[in-house]
């Protein structure tokens, strides 16, 4: 196993490893991210934690290539966000991003289509999960079954790097569960790093290998959730309350 | 099998102690097949890497043995369910002298209200739960016995 996990790491890279070195980002005064340095470590989901406003997006949207940073430097695989790095990466947004005219076939067919590591049998597995229904219009759908729509594109794909904003905001526990369990069911971790940004700890907190807290755009913890909970004998939701009273 | 965890301590222990559990309990006994490491990480919701730490401890732990192609199973040694039931009843032992003592009961007392107790909840049949004997509740115990 171990001589196998090397062959593929001497091919093309299967896990990208992210990080952070002194990245500053302003929106005029505000300093949304402020010298923030970090590394993603491959292969593992992390939590990224913090009340509305924190930075949380913002980091998110950093990686993904969206927003450039004003100060330091981010690499993905030691290259800066790309073109060429956004292929390695899927990114659920936190905002409505589907098109209400189109039906979720129509959907998965259009998104599908602008990446070549798209897995139809995945995707397909996915949908039944999610008890979404092919024929019914975006328009249509509740919050809770765009929800699980917009993890669908996200899981679908055999992107290195998983960015989800928010995936379970504002949408109903059964949604939420379904939601989890996609996430848990599909991660790969010889082969995928997750970055998953929530202000609901409780639910998600067994999810994560790593919990970074942002604050005011610095972090403010960090560190694997296993070793927080027994060095402090607190749950990550404890940390989560205690750091951001 | 089901988990209650409460993400105060590892979550890899929790795991850990749910299967010990299950096992001086009689529950999954030796040759049985458990859950693979997805399928758990999928029915409790916890990131598949911490169910993987889980799995490896209970095989270094003698607990479980993985055969290729077949799953994980309890191995199959009567030994080792002796060594967990005993394992799980020092424990609970240790903290009910522990909260006992603190209690300022001494040996001999902590002794006799066991076989008190034993009698009342274990001896009483299970089916009327709460204490029968305890008459200076007065009347009938509530609407516990409805019909």
């Amino acid at each position: 196993m171990g001589r196998r996990r090397r062959l593929l790491i001497k091919g093309v890279r299967p896990v990208a490893r992210v990080v952070f070195d002194r990245v500053t980002k302003r929106f005029g005064r505000l300093r949304a991210i402020d010298d923030l340095s970090f590394t993603l470590r491959e292969g593992t989901i992390l939590g990224l934690l913090g009340p509305n406003g924190a930075g949380k997006s913002t980091l998110l949207k950093l990686v993904a290539g969206l927003h450039r940073p004003d100060g330091g430097h981010i690499t993905i695989d030691g290259e800066p966000p790309s073109p060429k790095t956004k292929a390695k990466i899927a990114y659920l947004p936190e905002i409505d991003h589907l098109y209400g005219w189109m039906t979720v076939r129509q959907t998965l067919a259009y998104v599908s289509a602008f990446y070549n590591d798209w897995d139809h049998d995945r995707s397909q597995e996915l949908v039944n999960f999610m008890g979404l229904d092919l024929g019914a219009r975006v328009s249509r759908l509740s919050k809770g079954m765009r929800a699980r729509l917009k993890i669908v594109l996200a899981m679908s794909r055999n992107a290195p790097v998983v960015l989800l904003d928010e995936p379970l905001s504002g949408i109903d526990p059964t949604s939420r569960s379904r939601v989890l369990r996609a996430i848990v069911s599909e991660f790969r971790g010889d082969r995928q790093t997750i970055v998953m940004s929530t202000h609901d700890v409780v639910e998600s907190e067994a999810l994560f290998d790593e919990v970074l807290f942002l604050k005011d755009g610095r972090i403010a913890l960090a560190g694997e959730a296993e070793r927080l909970r027994e060095e402090r004998g607190k749950s990550i939701q404890e940390l989560f309350q205690e750091v951001f009273a | 099998m089901q988990l209650r965890l409460d993400q105060h301590s590892p979550i890899y222990q929790q795991i850990i102690d749910e299967f010990k559990r299950a096992i001086a309990r009689g529950e999954l006994v030796p040759g049985d097949r458990i859950p693979s490491q997805r399928e758990l990480a999928s029915m409790v919701q916890v990131n598949p890497n911490t169910v993987q730490r889980a799995y490896r401890e209970m095989e270094q732990m003698g607990i479980t043995e993985t055969l290729r192609g077949q799953g994980t199973f309890i191995v199959n040694d009567e030994g080792l369910v002796a060594s967990i039931r005993r394992e799980m009843a020092d424990r609970a032992l240790v903290a009910f002298v522990g909260e006992m003592h603190a209690l300022g009961y001494g040996c001999d007392e902590m002794a006799e209200m066991v076989r008190a107790t034993y009698r009342r909840v274990i001896e009483a049949g299970p089916k009327d739960g709460k204490a029968p004997s305890s008459a200076d509740q007065g009347g009938a115990p509530g609407g516990e016995g409805g019909f």
